[in-house]
């Protein structure tokens, strides 16, 4: 096999990544603590926790709880703002030599604007916008549950962004492929899914909620069934690029939700346990590429339709 | 700060639920008194790492001795580790107690339960220090500390020392360091306050939350500061890697 050097770019709304694998929003900071376990270069892109127009402070602790296969948060968006993002974390990540995704929330459409706004004079190479934490109360999910909102949500953004928008979706909705088709009809540029599913945990001990904002969001390997069924049906019900996540932990993993309709794939609760998770998975995509002897990443998207 | 395969040194059991372990790591060197690793279960289905405070650090051995509790399935598992067998760690992290800055004070080391583990590296690093320690009833590093220094014990049934907590030990061996480590649960650290502010001396405490990366990026393991803090700029600090050790003045303990 020596010799065979499969091609790993894709092209999500003209912004051609080295390979698919991006970093899941909230599970990478703006990559400053995971640049000192490996070069963030080796990334298709990064793509930084939220952030909003002023600090957030987030929700009260515990935060966090542990579930099978997977965890709870409930962290609400703590964040600099849009300041401190431009002024510290954008020029840390200029360094690198990877694609630059800005995450964006938001508690009202002026204050998803205001960031969007700031970051159309600056080098971020794209947008997602999260309308779909669930562990805030204004914003976030109740834009993401109601397609009608969905869609003015994002003409709105698109009217102002200088960058391609991408769409991250909520899968606690009834049917995945109306979000994924009113995010396209209001000008999407590319639709990510799944954010977290809403959940919780009694600490039976105690007596009392795991987490102190009661509900959280489930990630980790215990959604990754759930998450390559979205993906697949999302996928297949718009013609705008997909990116895939929720429990990806291996290159197995990511090759999955490729072959579901996922043009690119995020990994996110899996840095958690591994610092180095996502680059293993980027190197696991091409190990299996090489390993079945195709040439072309973009040849195993959307295979099994 | 590493993620590593840790080789199983020994581990013995101390206490009731109380463990003494001993690993091999390739970053003793760099380990600090107040420090932490993250411990990784075998069992991919527990995703989480377990957060364990540094109790020793042998560096010419290149190990480390972690008193940990059981406290659930991923601490049962940690139990069952005999020489031979290995570990995923990641660490050193977090910032540690500053044992430099007070090394030549007299410096009161009070531990509150399973609190207790990270002052004794600390104490190694210290020309005065001493203790004041608070158990429930079972003692646990009681001889590990009187080889060092002073120790002022209280227990809640009075079966060792001073009845009742670390304050009643304090105050009733006229205890006056210049400073203060702290690391317990919370009502002790927020009474502990109260007792520096009056004596006015700076103490410093380990605070502890549920944590998820270990690393400062997912914003889990945060507590109040007094002032908006250096990473989001609110008035949530990360424990894991502004901390776990912080001026007690500077954390809101409300």
């Amino acid at each position: 096999m020596s010799g065979f050097e499969p091609k790993t770019e894709v092209n999500i709304a003209g912004v051609v990544l080295k390979n698919p694998v991006m970093t899941a929003s909230g599970t990478f900071g703006s990559g400053m603590e995971y640049g000192e376990f490996f070069d963030l270069s080796k990334l298709g892109a990064v793509v930084t926790k939220g952030v909003a127009d002023v600090p957030w402070p987030g929700n009260p602790t515990p935060r966090i709880a542990e579930t099978a296969s997977g965890m709870l948060n409930a962290i609400g968006l703590q964040n600099p703002g849009i300041d401190v993002f431009i002024s510290r974390d954008l020029p840390y990540l200029a360094k690198y030599d990877t694609k630059v995704i800005v995450n964006v929330c938001g508690h009202s459409e002026e204050e998803y604007l205001n960031v969007v706004r700031r970051l159309a004079e600056t080098d971020a190479d794209m947008l997602e916008i999260n309308i779909s934490c669930p562990n805030v109360k204004e914003g976030g999910i109740a834009f993401g549950t109601d397609p009608k909102a969905v869609e003015a949500i994002t003409k709105a953004v698109k009217r102002e962004a200088k960058q391609p928008v991408i769409m991250k979706l909520s899968p606690n909705v009834t049917d995945i492929k109306v979000m994924a088709r009113a995010a396209e009809a209001g000008g999407a540029d590319a639709i990510s899914l799944i954010n977290t599913l809403t959940g919780m945990k009694i600490d039976i001990e105690r007596g009392k909620f795991a987490l102190a904002n009661r509900t959280g969001g489930l990630s980790g390997p215990a959604i990754k069934p759930v998450a390559v069924r979205m993906v697949y049906e999302a996928s297949h019900a718009v013609s705008i690029p997909v990116i895939g996540m929720g429990g990806i932990t291996t290159g197995e993993d990511a090759v999955e939700f490729l072959m579901a309709g996922a043009r690119a794939v995020s990994v996110g609760t899996a840095n958690f346990r591994d610092p180095l998770a996502s680059l293993k998975v980027a190197e696991g995509i091409r190990d299996f590429l090489v390993r079945k002897q195709i040439g072309d990443v973009n040849d195993i998207v959307g295979i099994v339709s | 700060m590493k993620k590593e395969t840790a080789a199983v040194i020994y581990q013995e059991t101390i206490a009731e639920n109380i463990k003494s372990l001993v690993l091999r790591v390739s970053f003793a060197g760099e380990a600090v008194p107040g420090q932490f690793i993250s411990l990784y279960s075998a069992d991919k289905s527990r995703m989480l790492p377990r957060p364990i405070s540094i109790c020793q650090v042998n560096r010419e051995a290149g190990t480390l001795r972690l008193v940990y509790r059981l406290a659930g399935a991923g601490t049962r598992e940690f139990a069952e580790l005999v020489p031979g067998d290995s570990v995923e760690v990641l660490g050193p992290l977090g910032n540690g107690f500053p044992v430099e800055e007070y090394k030549d004070k007299n410096v009161l080391l009070i531990g509150g339960g399973i609190g207790i583990p990270p002052l004794l590296q600390a104490a190694y690093e210290l020309d005065h220090p001493s203790f004041a320690v608070g158990y429930r009833s079972e003692t646990y590093l009681y001889e590990d500390m009187q080889a060092v220094g002073n120790v002022y014990v209280s227990t809640e049934d009075g079966s060792l020392g001073t009845k009742g907590n670390v304050l009643d030990a304090i105050r009733e061996h006229d205890v006056h360091p210049d400073a203060a480590f702290a690391c317990g649960p919370l009502p002790m650290l927020r009474a502990l306050k109260v007792w520096a502010e009056n004596e006015n001396i700076p103490l410093y405490i380990s605070m502890e939350e549920r944590m998820a990366c270990g690393v400062g990026a997912c914003l889990a393991c945060v507590c109040k500061t007094t002032d908006v803090d250096g990473h989001s700029h609110v008035k949530n600090a990360r424990i894991c890697k502004d901390g776990p050790v912080f001026p007690a003045k500077e954390v809101d303990l409300t």
